[in-house]
């Protein structure tokens, strides 16, 4: 029983990184109705950003930092190479951010070098024990942090104009524009916020663990989360990321059971429950279905 | 007046249906084609072997870019896993072809046309199975589908040593050898590499005349109708389940003959090869070829293939860049940053790829010296 608790407080922790990187996600989509593969590549930067600031001005400052400058960076991808290709396709501008997330993982490597990082957060790998329950800092943290992250996403999109703005744009762009609307400053702060967004949620990720070159693999996860969650649901990318994250655990925690599966079977648990869920529901649990038939 | 002398001096008048859909419907066409095939059968008399192994290998990379053309340019379905489905093709190969008594699994059947159809029957297989999935999704539902099956397989590709031997480690590819003649061995008059191109480049010839075939029969106006607007596609009585079946299973039946041949080049395979970078690479292909086109989708092989060669040459101009690996910045850096930057830069400002490039030329010297 022990054993279950701890894994799904492992879940939960991991799963909320999940759901950060997985709201960055969901944000571009509901914005611009493309799915922007450039997040692993926009996580990583952040992270390796907050590895070289946090020895000088401390983890929560580097943090900031790092999620402004990563916003900052997913800005001028937006103009540059999103803004050109409105009105194409959306598979052109989703290979675009696959081409981007390349360029910019190549150069944030060449920082990486060939040793690894620490984001030097002030958990490290300490427990605390919930009546006989040992559970990670680094996990509590991430669960808070997600929930106060999410809370004040959720603020924003109901409270304030701009937030307004946004949901009016993602339910239908021409209206919104014709009530005064900037589209574009919406396309540009969704991308924005998916940056600080994949930066906040990269670093909670690393803490207690190396960052490597491999470590952007890490979002990718976001991709089951967001399609187990619909793509353009906010609630959905939050109970995904925690449903995954938890799933994941889970099958780590169990896998001796069935050795046939192989070592590591939870890197690919998230794929196989989402492969799954679209046998069952093609448009994840919470996404909106697309009424057409032929 | 038969219709040849009416046609004669006016190019693009058709006077039958037959001649408007025929495999090289102008004149420039049919000569065009018969250079390009010479200078490629003479290139072995030409080339050093170190170059005439990586021409090999473009002309196989050509053939698994060709499949993923298939499903993506004209069925329009975007797959990121066509590594995977190389995956599945070099292995069953491997296995057929490999070593009964030796490290990993192998039936030591080395006959090549016995694992060559074997491991494109295997990839199209698995591809079938994919494509419940796909008849269900679109667009980038469908895109992210697949890039999970790239992780499914590394996964499996790892932990199966018994058939792949093991992450890192490796094992042996499938054997050329046709009947008992060694294609892969330096024989009397030709090396080796040479050969090995020979038979690529038939091969690539074969696969790509087939492909193209299909894309002006009956199962390819409907993929391109399906590409267009699935929706009108299925009001006009194309079966969706169907031919999406069809596009995937084709995809990958040609992914699987690739994977097959891809690394017998090198002789050697590691599971770890297919991972998503090589889907990307693959997508390159595809995008700065010219999706929607065969011909594109072999310039795009070729293009990318051959792209390494050239940057390999660049710390002798540029000498801040680095030839080791170990050392910022260096070649394998800025090719990948290359790879990126050009699917970015073709998708902005030439969609139709490499084949768009080529049409405007063409265009351009057409009506020269009017050409305005």
């Amino acid at each position: 029983m022990v054993d279950v608790l701890e894994a799904l407080a492992r879940g939960l922790g991991i799963g909320s990184v999940y759901a950060l990187l997985a709201l960055g996600f969901v944000i571009i989509y509901k914005a611009t109705r493309v799915i922007s593969f450039a997040q692993p590549a926009f996580m990583l930067a952040g992270v390796v950003i907050v590895t070289f600031l946090a020895k000088s001005i401390g983890f929560w400052a580097a943090l900031a930092g790092a999620a402004a400058l990563t916003a900052v960076l997913a800005l001028g991808v937006e103009r540059v190479a999103v803004r050109p290709m409105i009105g194409k396709p959306a598979f052109a501008v989703a290979i675009i951010t696959l081409g981007v997330d390349v360029v910019i993982r190549v150069v944030v490597n060449a920082f990486i070098g060939l040793d690894v990082r620490q984001v030097d957060d002030p958990w490290g790998l300490r427990i605390v024990s919930v009546a006989g329950v040992n559970i990670q800092q680094r996990h509590i943290a991430m669960f808070v942090a997600a929930a106060i992250v999410v809370t004040l996403l959720f603020v924003f999109f109901q409270y304030t104009r701009m937030g307004l703005a946004m949901r009016a744009a993602s339910f239908d762009q021409e209206t919104a524009l014709a009530q005064g609307v900037s589209v574009g400053a919406v396309f540009a702060l969704s991308w924005a916020m998916a940056g600080a967004l994949a930066a906040i949620g990269g670093t909670f990720a690393a803490a207690g663990t190396d960052v490597d070159g491999a470590f952007w693999v890490v979002a990718l996860t976001a991709l089951p989360v967001i399609i187990l969650g619909g793509l353009d649901s906010l609630p959905g990318a939050v109970i995904g990321g925690l449903t995954v994250g938890v799933l994941q655990e889970l099958a780590a925690q169990y896998q001796n059971h069935a050795p046939w599966l192989g070592g590591n079977v939870s890197i690919i648990t998230p794929y196989v429950v989402m492969l799954i869920v679209l046998l069952v529901r093609p448009y994840g649990l919470f996404g909106t279905r697309e009424v057409e038939r032929v | 007046m038969t219709a040849r002398s009416a046609t004669a001096g006016r190019p693009l008048l058709y006077t039958s249906y037959a001649s408007d859909m025929a495999l090289l419907n102008t004149r420039a066409k049919q000569v065009g084609v018969l250079v390009v095939l010479l200078l490629a059968a003479g290139l072995p008399f030409v080339l050093l072997d170190p170059d005439l192994q990586l021409v090999a290998t473009a002309c196989v990379a050509a053939i698994g870019a060709i499949g993923l053309g298939l499903v993506t340019g004209y069925a329009g379905q975007v797959s990121l896993g066509h590594a995977f489905f190389l995956g599945i093709g070099a292995y069953t190969a491997a296995a057929i072809s490999g070593d009964p008594d030796g490290r990993t699994i192998g039936l030591g059947v080395t006959n090549m046309l016995v694992w060559l159809p074997a491991a494109g029957l295997v990839a199209g297989l698995a591809g079938v199975l994919v494509a419940p999935l796909a008849t269900r999704l679109r667009g980038l539902y469908l895109a992210i589908v697949t890039l999970g099956l790239v992780f499914i397989g590394a996964h499996i590709f790892n932990e199966w040593s018994a058939l792949t031997g093991g992450a890192g480690v490796g094992r042996s590819t499938a054997r050329l050898e046709v009947f008992g003649y060694r294609i892969d061995q330096t024989g009397v008059y030709f090396t080796r590499d040479q050969k090995l191109y020979w038979l690529m480049l038939g091969l690539l010839v074969v696969f790509a005349v087939a492909a193209r075939n299909l894309a002006r029969s009956k199962v390819g106006r409907a993929f391109t109708a399906i590409r267009d607007r699935d929706i009108a596609a299925g009001v006009i009585g194309v079966n969706l389940a169907k031919y999406k079946t069809i596009a995937f299973a084709l995809s990958s039946f040609y992914a699987g003959c690739a994977g097959a041949l891809l690394y017998t080049v090198s002789g050697y395979v590691e599971p770890g090869t297919f991972n998503l970078l090589l889907s990307v690479q693959y997508i390159a292909m595809v995008l700065i070829g010219g999706a929607g086109t065969i011909s594109g989708a072999i310039a795009g092989a070729f293009f990318i293939t051959l792209l390494p060669r050239l940057t390999r040459e660049l710390p002798a101009l540029l000498p801040f860049i680095s030839g080791e690996a170990s050392k910022v910045p260096n070649v394998f850096q800025v090719e990948t940053i290359l790879y990126g930057s050009l699917i970015i830069i073709f998708l902005i400002f030439e969609p139709r790829g490499l084949y768009g490039i080529w049409v405007r030329l063409r265009n351009y010297w057409k009506a020269w010296p009017f050409s305005y």
